[in-house]
């Protein structure tokens, strides 16, 4: 966050650059605590795979909170969310390796619209598919 | 097992209003790797124009899943809470979260319906200061694996 993107920087149609987020085990241990969202699907994987996923799964929240960081480094310190919606359409699979998994993001501005609001449409892959679908974020801007 | 739909509509509030401390913002931010000072000097987020440090977006999911919890956990309601995955999830913002906020939630269930095998929750839950000035709204929706009728 060291630049600080203005409303009137923004075209639309402009491609941010892709970002990417590692995340392991550990991270997940860590958003539990921190979430208090405790569900074993997120840190015990004889129950994960006993109820039909491949492997632990990360918080949905988690991979929105990664995608949600590459809105707000965008926006600056100065810029502001006001909405930020998410479809989990795939769980980011995490392996109990040393490398995890990592989650791609990309995103386009959307539109402009008035009181200085950009429209983010966001794109969010790991292990090849789709993580979130009908992402959209609405940023107001200095 | 079935989803009981008789909890349309239900709102469940009650809880005790939860403080969001410096501490609390910080230990989220480092677990979402999140290096932003924003979320832990308060010089800098006065500087960007902030009455303290703020939290992450995302945070606000802390101040509303502990107001869903007490919905999903309902004996009542029947939802295995294992077989359950997030579908979706949206806020809508008046303003950052911030330090020294004191907020309650108040959450309602929307919809119960069938997708297929699944069945699928929708709440919303109203984030207010104690002072009733609105933070956020948020709106998840929960997949109950399996929990069609």
């Amino acid at each position: 966050m060291t630049g600080q993107v203005t409303y009137d920087d923004v075209k639309p149609g402009a491609e941010l650059a892709l970002a990417s987020y590692p995340v392991t085990r550990l991270s997940l241990v860590r958003y539990c605590g921190a979430s208090g969202d405790f569900n074993v699907i997120h840190w015990n994987e004889r129950i994960a795979r006993s109820v039909g996923l491949p492997n632990v799964i990360a918080h949905g929240m988690f991979t929105m909170a990664e995608a949600g960081r590459y809105v707000t480094d965008w926006a600056g310190p100065r810029g502001v969310i006001v909405e930020f919606g998410v479809r989990f359409s795939s769980p980011v699979v995490v392996p109990d390796d040393d490398v995890g998994a990592s989650i791609e993001v990309s995103g386009v501005v959307e539109e402009k619209l008035d009181d200085n609001r950009v429209v983010l449409v966001l794109t969010a892959r790991s292990g090849g598919e789709k993580v979130l679908t009908r992402a959209k974020a609405v940023v107001r801007l200095p | 097992m079935a989803i009981n739909r008789d909890y349309v509509g239900r709102t469940f509030a009650g809880g005790e209003p939860y403080e969001v401390s410096r501490v609390k913002i910080a230990e989220f931010a480092d677990a979402i790797g999140d290096p932003s000072p924003l979320y832990r000097d308060r010089a800098a987020a006065q500087a960007a124009g902030y009455p303290d440090v703020i939290a992450p977006p995302t945070f606000a999911i802390v101040i509303s899943m502990a107001s869903t919890a007490r919905v999903v956990v309902d004996p009542g309601l029947g939802v295995n809470y294992a077989m359950v995955v997030h579908g979706e999830q949206c806020f809508e913002y008046s303003r950052p979260i911030r330090a020294g906020d004191v907020v309650t939630a108040q959450s309602t269930i929307t919809e119960i319906r069938d997708a297929g095998r699944n069945a699928v929750l929708t709440a919303a839950t109203e984030i207010r200061t104690v002072d009733g000035e609105h933070v956020c709204t948020a709106h998840n929706t929960l997949v109950d694996r399996g929990g069609a009728a």
